[in-house]
């Protein structure tokens, strides 16, 4: 079994956290990872990536090839469209339907949503409004995380959750639960 | 054996440290910048003391090293590509003297040009300082490779470079970690390394007569796989990360070497190329390997590669050109979204930068034939809209140097902006030069308190950079010092407006701290007022 993921939004948003969330319930299963991550010049306001390899069995290429990417989970509605070349055909889009609007032409809201709705597998939906409910403002990224947790499917949500318990631990318990809180916001919200 | 999950910049530090480094020498530049920090922040690399703070350059962490070298220790300096240009003439000679404790050059080379200027290849420098180069495929190779480039340094005593790509250096996976060697002890060189003609021309030759021993060992090396499986007659050279791509493409079913240390192992090629009836070079960077192999098998050989249009000649490798040049299909299931526009970098908000891009671009746009030099740095991004400030941008330190040349030819008002690390790494000289011409430029230095492209790593002037200009001399009433807000843009302006009517050097230090680092300092204040709580 395998799962390609990418992860993507704009520099800042806080995707590389759903990685190391990711990647450290992976790496507890016993499943290969590999994780190819994007620093440097384009973290400053830029769209931003990741491409994450799961799989039970040898993994090659850091990178995913083109339509073989079985869940893109994405900060921001635009951000998830960029890599539709590299989407499965029975691959699922995650996405907060919020836009992040820091560019002049950034397109028109309602096409940008009908093009997303158009598609088979999309779930999106207001992430900042459920991490905002559940009083984690911070949180987004983990609501995200929680509602592709079902999509993610090769580690188990509960692994999900272990794997943020042992994330945030240094940050403290106080972090921890919030982070719990909106992780589990995420994942009833696409029950 | 413990497991690590590790980013392959951070899979070369712990092999560092666990082979026994006793200094890293580095100026931050992506994709290597990881591998320092990492050291910096080892609790084991600081008990034993290990050298990690930021260098000046890369020709002073260069240098460094091979001193590190010369006293016996093991070191490790790094940079991304074009610090290879910069520390080009210590690392050329270091060949020449030789080296004592093991020392290895890391480049991490940026194909595609995420975050560079260019995509030149170090394996080509390597190549022309006639030194060894191991590089990895993945991150285990990378920990495994730090320890054996060291051993081989110290047996030819030549220093090693280590080669990767953004792709691998960026990338994490898990990473068997192995027992730890203690540090060399201090055994200074005996011979000399007086680089005076009689003395050179003698290492020069010991350097030519190591170069068999060098091609013994990459025809021997363990990361020098063959594969025999595949049905066709096609050979596979797969050098480095490329071997993966391929792996993913054709699994079992090849004819491939598997290059990652070099010299080019020139038997397996020619046994590769005699079972075969073509071959492919893939590689990442610069077509290096398949001009060589060009040369190994003759002109009439089918070499496929880069230069032939099998592979692009420009851009990283990825699963899918290699698919394809390899005949094997990928592709899309959706075609490019409709309602999808570009996202570049830009400034973070409340940034320094753009207060003074605001100012400069508001005062030089009172006169008609104005050009302001850029430099390397986060402000590079001033050439981008909204500000869209920027003439140029070619190499560390060219702002300062270029905006005199520009004046020398007569043009006015020629402007300068250079970051604090920057100025620092390469800018120096430069004014220096302008000071002694009396050249009639501006020149900007702003002064975030950090080198800030990088993610923030210490800036070597820091409270230093009126004391340098004014030592480099720079008359003390033009070095004028303002800070970049929105309120106090009447006077930034009004010091840029004298400034530039000055007919001679003047420096500006619009200063304010870094919207990143100042961030990460108020969560380190608040985090550590609670701890007292």
């Amino acid at each position: 079994m395998k799962k390609d993921i990418i992860l993507c939004g704009v520099g800042g948003q806080g995707i590389l956290s759903i990685a190391t969330v990711i990647g450290e319930a992976a790496t507890e299963a016993g499943l290969n990872l590999k994780q190819a991550e994007v620093h440097g010049m384009s973290q400053r306001g830029g769209d931003v990536q990741s491409n994450l390899r799961l799989s039970t069995e040898t993994i090659y290429s850091d990178l995913i090839s083109l339509g073989k990417t079985d869940v893109v989970i994405s900060m921001e509605p635009m951000e998830s469209l960029r890599y539709l070349p590299y989407l499965a055909a029975d691959g699922t889009i995650v996405t907060s339907s919020k836009p992040f609007i820091n560019i002049p032409n950034y397109p028109d809201e309602g096409e940008l949503m009908a093009e997303l709705d158009n598609l088979p597998h999309v779930v999106k939906v207001d992430i900042d409004k459920i991490a905002h409910e559940t009083g984690n403002l911070r949180g987004a990224n983990m609501v995200l995380l929680g509602m592709a947790a079902p999509f993610i499917e090769i580690v188990t949500v509960d692994q999900l959750r272990e794997a943020i318990k042992v994330v945030f631990a240094r940050k403290g318990q106080a972090i921890v639960d919030s982070n719990l809180k909106a992780f589990d916001a995420g994942v009833n919200e696409v029950k | 054996m413990e497991k690590k999950l590790l980013l392959g910049d951070e899979a070369i530090a712990l092999g560092a440290i666990h082979a026994g480094l006793s200094g890293v020498y580095a100026y931050p530049g992506t994709p290597s910048t990881e591998i320092t920090e990492f050291i910096q922040a080892d609790a084991v690399a600081k008990e034993r003391g290990i050298h990690s703070r930021w260098c000046t350059n890369e020709k002073t962490a260069m240098e460094a090293a091979l001193g590190m070298s010369y006293a016996g220790k093991r070191a490790l300096v790094c940079m991304k590509h074009v610090g290879m240009n910069v520390c080009a003439d210590a690392f050329v000679n270091s060949a020449i003297t030789g080296v004592n404790g093991g020392l290895i050059v890391l480049a991490a080379d940026d194909p595609s040009m995420h975050s560079s200027q260019n995509e030149q290849d170090s394996r080509f420098y390597a190549k022309f300082a006639m030194v060894p180069v191991f590089e990895p495929s993945n991150q285990q190779e990378a920990y495994d490779m730090v320890s054996d480039a060291f051993e081989l340094s110290e047996r030819l005593k030549e220093p090693v470079v280590l080669r990767v790509v953004t792709r691998l250096a960026h990338s994490r996976a898990a990473v068997a970690v192995g027992k730890q060697k203690d540090e060399n002890p201090l055994v200074p060189a005996q011979e000399s390394w007086v680089l005076l003609p009689g003395i050179a021309r003698k290492k020069y030759a010991e350097l030519l007569e190591k170069q068999s021993a060098m091609m013994e060992a990459a025809n021997k090396s363990i990361y020098n796989k063959v594969e025999k499986g595949g049905a066709n007659k096609l050979g596979i050279i797969a050098c480095g990360i490329a071997y993966n791509y391929v792996k993913e493409a054709v699994g079992d079913d090849a004819n491939i070497v598997k290059v990652s240390q070099y010299p080019l192992p020139t038997d397996k090629i020619k046994a590769l190329a005699a079972e075969n009836d073509a071959v492919i070079v893939v590689e990442d960077g610069q077509p290096v390997v398949e001009e060589q192999v060009a040369g190994i098998l003759g002109a009439n050989y089918d070499i496929k590669g880069r230069l032939t249009g099998d592979l692009p000649r420009t851009g990283e490798l990825t699963p899918d050109n290699v698919a394809k040049a390899l005949g094997k299909s990928t592709g899309s299931a959706f075609s490019d979204a409709k309602n999808l526009a570009g996202r570049p970098p830009q400034l973070c908000q409340g940034c320094g930068h753009r207060d003074v891009y605001t100012a400069l671009n508001k005062v030089l746009s009172e006169y008609p034939d104005y050009r302001i030099f850029g430099d390397i740095g986060c402000y590079t991004l001033g050439a981008l809209p909204p500000f869209k400030a920027l003439a140029s941008c070619v190499d560390m330190g060219a702002s300062i140097t270029m905006a005199k040349g520009a004046a020398d030819a007569g043009l006015f008002p020629a402007v300068a902006i250079i970051g604090d690390s920057t100025f620092t790494h390469s800018g120096m000289t430069g004014l220096l030069d302008a000071v002694n011409d009396k050249s009639n430029i501006t020149v900007v230095i702003s002064d975030n308190l950090t080198t800030g492209m990088t993610g923030g790593q210490d800036s070597a002037g820091t409270n230093k950079y009126e004391a340098i200009c004014l030592g480099i001399g720079v008359e003390p009433e033009h070095v004028r010092v303002v800070v970049p807000l929105p309120k106090n843009m009447e006077e930034i302006t009004k010091v840029i407006r004298e400034e530039i009517e000055y007919k001679g050097v003047s420096v500006i230090i619009p200063r304010r701290e870094c919207m990143q680092t100042l961030q990460r300092h108020l969560r380190e204040a608040k985090k550590a007022k609670e701890a007292k709580k």
